[in-house]
């Protein structure tokens, strides 16, 4: 193991930086399959079978799927990972850079120019007319030139450079201006306004309306629009850099296989090529070089296993339940004799707290001796008397009682996800800590920043079963699906309680094996949860009984 | 200002020769980005025989931002907001539309032309929309009947008699035109 730790693995050292390349690429090692490369590939990530970003080709997978069940100590466990290929939630994908964005728009539209003998600046106007479909606006330029033109406002025509003019007697028919000298400008419609106000027009459009790809001539009636030329002569080099950055994104938005990372100051965009109608069976989940997660579908954090669409409900059921959330928030509480924090945990309202043993109602954090024997007897819920009010109370309590249950688990997890965010600061304190006292190497500490991603990933999918869950039909799959999540839930708990313990006891290289082992443990755990379900959504199984609830 | 001479000028043309069945007025003599304007409803329209007042706010960006045009008058026409508002919805006046060598005397004719023939595509009330396609006779039942209970007494510009319950009982100047006017 110590061999293994200590390899020199440049795709791990690329994974500990801040400025770190997904954590994910993996899958395209896999026709190497010596023992450590893929020890260090299983470990590295919580996200084993993602595709590499710039490599989409999986065919160097090894085809072979001897899965084994038993956790094997060494490397069988991460070999089983590596080797279930094309896993049935997988989905591959593309990460670009905005080098790469800017070039892809120049390829087209050079091509373009030498296709239909146009400049530039009309190849590009025409392809953003056309959503960057070439083709067809090369088939309907061929076809009728003038109508196309016409319709992308590039109708008149000259050859010209753009330039600003002095027109004697001119008056600016948006400004009034009429004084000698007067700076002016028109495109090739010829409508011509002063300098001034074209600025002031242009710098409206892109700044307050964050227009850029059709931004029309200031005549009124007048549709053709201003070419990047013309921009670059009238403004300021900062609008210019706006503008061109407002162009770029018309091309990732107008394209539906591409997508902006939506993380913060990431300027990257994703290409997937997942059909809408296939988001209740796959959920696409990609992950860009900035290392943010995201379904591609619906552009929220990875939801893996739940479909975009029951995604949407649950988040809506939830917003809509704010009342119940409010209760929910309540959620903790101490304990009314020691003041310790108790967690309200399973619908169970009978409370003893774990301090001093103190027992009392989780609704009126009264005694619980006084409550009898079933918790419907606590007086606050007794106020509204008669039998009919307190039918239809038991009857919502039911399936206020089913959603908490859910929402509880799901809400401890989003809120473990978060803390975990801190606690990869922590790791990597720890990481530096550890190195000191102990003799190992960076390499040879990196297993706990594997633990921590796993942690946090595995704590993204656990939270989203819940939701899943809950609008799960009861049948043979539920168990399975619960089955699954236990297992899951219970290997990261054990791996959350290793994680977080004192550096001094990390240095035992028996808690590291340890850790280790479990920390590929759960990436296999997810896997096989992920897989399972996605199976079965994606079988259908002819009556859609797995989300017979929801969809 | 560069909007002042545009605007003083518009202001100038517009008084020499204003749209057809209007006249112009400002609002107050210090002020010309507030214009009041008085409009008979086009003969062959349901509003044929009213008088409707219009409330022009110019903007301090104008031209580069577009007018706020609202009805003083309450007037029952699907791309004019039923109540005291009075907002309109016209495509030229929607910012991403707008041009800034648009003038208010086309906004204006671009009003009249909209009570010749409403748009109920793009309606600010679609019940009334959906009257005016399915059963016209009803609609210009309905809006002579707002005509006559609003717009034929003397225009008042003030959005109190343009919410009571008949015109002409003009108090003070009130306001109705704010920033709401940007219909869908
Ligand atoms: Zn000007
Ligand atoms: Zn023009
Ligand atoms: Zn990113
Ligand atoms: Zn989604
Ligand atoms: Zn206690
Ligand atoms: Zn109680």
């Amino acid at each position: 193991m110590s061999s293994t730790a200590a390899t020199s693995n440049k795709r791990i050292i690329a994974s500990a930086g801040p400025e770190a390349a997904p954590p994910t690429p993996v899958t395209t090692a896999s026709n190497g399959m010596d023992s450590e490369d893929d020890f260090m590939s299983a470990v590295s990530s919580g996200d084993d079978i993602q595709d590499d970003s710039d490599n989409d080709d999986m065919s160097g997978a090894d085809d072979d799927f001897d899965f084994d069940d038993e956790p094997d100590p060494d490397l069988g466990i991460h070999k089983d990972i590596m080797q279930r290929k094309k896993v049935a939630y997988d989905i591959s994908f593309k990460v670009y850079e905005p080098a790469d964005i800017q070039k892809q728009q120049d390829v087209l539209i050079d091509e373009v120019n030498m296709i239909l003998d146009i400049s530039k600046e009309e190849a590009a106007i025409l392809l953003r007319y056309f959503r960057w479909n070439k083709e067809r606006l090369i088939e309907d330029y061929m076809d009728k030139p003038r109508q196309v033109l016409e319709a992308a406002g590039l109708a008149q025509v000259s050859a010209s450079p753009p330039k600003l003019e002095v027109i004697p007697g001119f008056m600016c028919d948006i400004c009034c201006e009429d004084e000698e000298g007067l700076q002016t400008f028109a495109i090739k419609c010829g409508h011509r306004y002063c300098a001034d106000c074209y600025r002031h027009y242009l710098s409206q459009k892109i700044k307050e309306e964050g227009e850029a790809a059709r931004i029309q001539c200031p005549a009124d009636g007048c549709n053709l629009i201003i070419d990047a030329r013309s921009l670059d002569l009238l403004v300021t080099p900062e609008l210019r850099t706006r503008y061109h950055e407002l162009l770029n994104r018309t091309y990732v938005e107008d394209k539906d296989q591409l997508k902006w990372c939506p993380a913060p100051d990431c300027q990257n965009a994703i290409e997937c090529q997942v059909k809408k109608k296939d988001l209740d069976k796959v959920v696409p989940t990609v992950s860009c070089l900035c290392s943010h997660r995201f379904c591609f579908g619906c552009i929220l954090n990875d939801h893996q296993p739940a479909p975009c669409e029951l995604v949407k409900r649950w988040l809506k059921k939830c917003a809509d339940d704010s009342e119940t959330a409010n209760w929910i928030s309540a959620n903790t509480k101490e304990c009314p004799k020691c003041n310790s924090t108790i967690e309200k945990n399973g619908g169970c309202n009978h409370m003893t707290c774990r301090k001093c043993k103190h027992e009392f109602c989780w609704m009126c954090m009264g005694l619980w001796s006084e409550h009898g024997t079933s918790w419907y007897n606590c007086n606050r819920f007794e106020e509204k008397s008669g039998t009919e009010a307190r039918d239809a109370q038991a009857k919502s309590r039911v399936s206020l009682e089913r959603y908490l249950h859910y929402y509880n688990r799901y809400a401890n997890h989003e809120q473990s996800a978060r803390l975990d965010k801190d606690i990869y600061h922590k790791t990597e304190k720890k990481m530096v800590q550890l190195q000191r006292d102990s003799k190992m190497s960076w390499i040879e500490v990196q297993y706990l920043n594997s633990a921590s991603q796993a942690l946090q990933t595995c704590r993204q999918t656990l939270m989203w079963t819940y939701a899943f869950a809950f609008y799960l039909a009861r049948n043979n799959q539920t168990e399975m699906f619960e089955d699954n999540q236990k297992d899951l839930e219970m290997a990261v708990e054990s791996l959350s309680e290793m994680f977080e313990k004192p550096v001094a006891e990390l240095q035992d290289p028996k808690l590291k094996v340890e850790i280790m082992d479990k920390t590929s443990y759960c990436n296999k755990r997810r896997v096989i949860l992920l897989d399972d379900t996605a199976q079965n959504l994606a079988e259908g199984k002819g009556d859609r009984n797995l989300l017979a609830l929801a969809l | 200002m560069a909007s002042q001479k545009r605007i003083s000028k518009e202001l100038a043309d517009c008084s020499a020769s204003p749209p057809a069945g209007m006249s112009i007025t400002l609002a107050s003599d210090s002020d010309v980005h507030k214009w009041h304007i008085t409009l008979d409803g086009p003969v062959g329209s349901a509003y044929a025989g009213g008088r409707f007042g219009l409330i022009v706010s110019l903007p301090t960006d104008y031209p580069f931002k577009p007018p706020v045009v609202t009805f003083a008058t309450r007037i029952y026409h699907p791309n004019v907001t039923n109540d005291a508002t009075g907002a309109i919805c016209l495509g030229l006046l929607k910012p991403e539309q707008w041009k800034p060598s648009t003038r208010v005397q086309s906004v204006l004719e671009a009003v009249r032309a909209l009570l010749v023939e409403p748009n109920p595509d793009d309606p600010l009330e679609s019940r009334i929309a959906d009257e005016y396609r399915a059963n016209r006779a009803e609609f210009n039942r309905n809006a002579r009947a707002y005509v006559n209970k609003y717009a034929t007494g003397p225009v008042t510009f003030s959005s109190a008699a343009a919410a009571g319950s008949a015109a002409g009982s003009g108090s003070g100047s009130g306001d109705a035109t704010g920033g709401k006017a940007q219909g869908s």
